[in-house]
């Protein structure tokens, strides 16, 4: 590659914060880590001269060259394993997912490798899994995944999930800087979504991995969710507070290990919970922090935990269907109403 | 290169053949050769002592015995340098002693013991060292296949001139991570050499229901890359051909497929009766081609030593595994709680402690 053409290229560098989309502060905390540190490298399929089937490691490969933003064949499994070679050897991979329903292809390697090796002979393996995930955009059985309750029974894998522009580039930052295998699922519906554009700090600044976060403080009920979520959340308790209940929403942006601290206040504080999140419901994380409030916060209850979720069946891809699948603000609005007359 | 080991079936016919020895061309010089003998007993009278310590029940889990097939480990790991990475099978402990891992280490794995390697959190030769350039397998065969792909995609950005080298077996070779990690690797032209270990058996399934080609070797030309086939009871042929594959590699040439013909003596760990297996095959295995005696019958036909000195040798190697047995057997089991450490960097993530229910 001839470097006038790199040059010409070099166009392709993100601003330093700055207003930005969702899928732009991913992009921007990728490219400034490997800037920040040469030990960090891109693999995925059509991550280099593609850019990313969503542009999120666009102009990369002209940056940073092919050795360290890797085209790689179709083979999920090789992805992680590489990933986990690499990080034995030091380096800081960023592997990417073309959409998280492809993970399945990589669970061995991630959940008997990658998960296993700082227990096993101390070798930790500090590495980013990433990618696509998420319903609502009809993209059917095989490309709308929710795949955080596949790992939450593995030990040894942080699995985060953002919901801002702001918390993505933190956390995407702070992955990258993690010791340990970090999964982090991109909502693919919030990528370009105008409503989630906003100014970044032009500084270099992480958000930090296992802290939730207040999204709207509340008095009378708390909703527990994550990812595109939050904002069918927000949007609830924009309903909610006309009919006169202080809605609490909290964004977990941390799914392993869980913020049971954050958690645990907000049901101190408002002893009620509806816990939403857009996987199915059977096996859903939501399970989970329905049985950590009730072993941990029982006598601050005054009504039971309440789960929204996606229904217990594969994506759909006609949007009848997949409206159905998916919990609306209608069903949000439902739960919580009946959740406050409890 | 290409030899061919007699088949099961073409086996009993050959009782009467001459004794086996080596390939008689190598660049080893006398020293090495025996530092290589060394090895090669070493691995196993290791295992011997492993079975001793199991049938005293002294270890944890299973033994694996890689009996009868010590030679293609240990010649083809002693081909590497220093720095270059193996990662093994559970046979091909050879490899991981070649690359410096002392028996001590061993003995306290499999006794699950404090002072192991993985401090009693996982079995055998489930772990790996770095430093000495070995990365530890796991149970998943094929597995490390791309690992090994990635540590070479490392060395490259990190402008390190060195060759990775990985052993699957005949049932291994038919995982799909292992396809995976071959591809990858052999398009990326890394310098992984492939050591494909024809035993004859995949726990009780012959390689007929594995695979459909008659030679491993055949595969690598679905990768685009060499394929060699050696004989993997002759150390001196696994030395030879893995140091040429080497160098094949680090020159860039890429990938390389070898095929070790060998013959696993034992089954697949030691409570294993091998009803699958025909006795006289065995029988024949141990009598005509046990790759001990045919480096032995070498070094003494070619005089690089005598009998005597290979006796001195292993005597010399008893006398190391007295004590590493006896330091392995004086470890402490670990400390229960120590089960909930380092899951996670500890310093970043508490220690997984067995929580208090109802703490009111």
């Amino acid at each position: 590659m001839s470097t006038t053409l790199k040059k010409e290229h070099r166009s392709n560098r993100p601003a330093r914060g700055g207003l930005a989309t969702f899928v732009e502060a991913i992009r921007q905390g990728i490219w400034e880590e490997m800037e920040r540190d040469a030990s960090v490298f891109c693999i995925g399929e059509d991550v280099g001269v593609y850019g990313g089937a969503f542009k999120v490691t666009d102009g990369l490969l002209d940056e940073f060259g092919e050795d360290r933003v890797i085209d790689t064949p179709i083979s999920e499994a090789a992805i992680v394993g590489a990933a986990c070679g690499a990080a034995l050897m030091g380096m800081r991979p960023v592997a990417e997912f073309q959409f998280i329903d492809f993970i399945s292809a990589g669970f061995d390697m991630l959940t008997n490798y990658a998960a296993k090796c700082r227990y096993r002979w101390g070798a930790n393996i500090a590495a980013v899994f990433r990618g696509p995930c998420g319903s609502g955009v009809h993209a059917g059985p095989f490309h709308s995944v929710n795949a955080e309750s596949f790992f939450l029974n593995t030990a040894g894998l942080k699995i985060v999930e953002p919901s801002t522009a702001y918390d993505a580039k933190g956390l995407i930052k702070a992955a990258i800087r993690d010791p340990d295998p970090v999964i982090f699922f991109e909502h693919k519906k919030l990528y370009r979504l105008p409503r989630l554009r906003e100014e970044l700090p032009e500084d270099d600044y992480i958000v930090e991995i296992g802290k939730a976060r207040i999204m709207r403080e509340g008095r009378d009920l708390s909703i527990i969710t994550f990812g595109a979520q939050v904002l069918t959340a927000l949007d609830a308790a924009e309903e909610l507070e006309k009919e006169g209940l202080d809605v609490e929403v909290i964004d977990l942006r941390t799914l392993s290990p869980l913020d049971k601290t954050t958690i645990l206040n907000s049901v101190k504080k408002t002893s009620k919970v509806l816990v939403l999140h857009e996987a199915s419901r059977t096996g859903g994380i939501g399970g989970e922090i329905a049985a950590i409030i009730a072993e941990e916060a029982f006598e601050w209850l005054d009504a039971p935990v309440v789960r929204v979720a996606s229904i217990d069946t594969p994506v759909p891809y006609s949007p009848p269907l997949e409206e159905y699948y998916l919990p609306q603000v209608k069903d949000v609005l439902d739960a919580a109403r009946k959740l406050a007359r409890y | 290169m290409k030899q061919q080991n007699p088949t099961s079936s073409e086996a009993q016919q050959d009782v009467n053949a001459p004794k086996l020895t080596c390939t008689s061309e190598t660049t080893l010089k006398p020293d090495g050769m025996l530092e290589l003998y060394r090895y090669l007993k070493l691995t196993r009278l290791v295992e011997e002592r492993l079975v001793n310590l199991y049938r005293q029940t002294k270890v944890v889990g299973g033994v694996f015995r890689s009996l009868g097939q010590e030679a293609t480990a240990v010649g083809s790991a002693y081909a590497l340098k220093p720095e270059d990475f193996v990662t093994p099978l559970i046979r091909d402990l050879g490899a991981v002693l070649v690359k410096g891992i002392r028996p001590r280490e061993i003995f306290a794995q499999y006794m699950a013991k404090a002072w192991g390697p993985s401090g009693g959190r996982d079995l055998n030769i489930h772990f790996g060292d770095m430093s000495k350039g070995f990365v530890g397998p796991i149970s998943h065969l094929g597995d490390m296949i791309p690992v090994m792909t990635g540590v070479l995609l490392a060395a490259r950005m990190q402008k390190k001139d060195l060759v990775a080298l990985a052993y699957i077996g005949d049932g291994g070779m038919s995982t799909g991570a292992f396809h995976e990690g071959l591809n990858f690797a052999a398009v990326q032209r890394l310098p992984l050499i492939i050591m494909a270990e024809y035993n004859y058996y995949a726990y009780s399934t012959p390689t007929s229901k594995q695979t459909a080609v008659k030679d491993l070797a055949e595969k690598a030309a679905g990768y685009g890359i060499p394929g060699h086939i050696v004989d993997g009871n002759d150390i001196i042929a696994c030395y030879e051909v893995t140091r040429r594959a080497a160098e094949y590699a680090r020159d860039g040439g890429g990938a390389v497929l070898i095929e070790a013909k060998t013959y696993r003596r034992k089954g697949h760990a030691e409570h294993d009766d091998q009803r699958y297996v025909p006795p006289e095959e065995i029988e024949w295995w141990e009598k005509n081609n046990d790759p001990v005696d045919r480096y032995e019958n070498y070094l003494t036909e070619k005089k690089i030593s005598t009998r005597e000195r290979l006796e001195e040798i292993t005597t010399d190697i008893n006398r190391e595994l007295d004590e590493d047995v006896a330091w392995a057997e004086s470890s402490p089991m670990p400390e229960a709680e120590q089960a909930a450490y380092g899951v996670f960097d500890n310093n970043t993530v508490p220690p997984a402690f067995r929580p208090k229910v109802l703490k009111r």
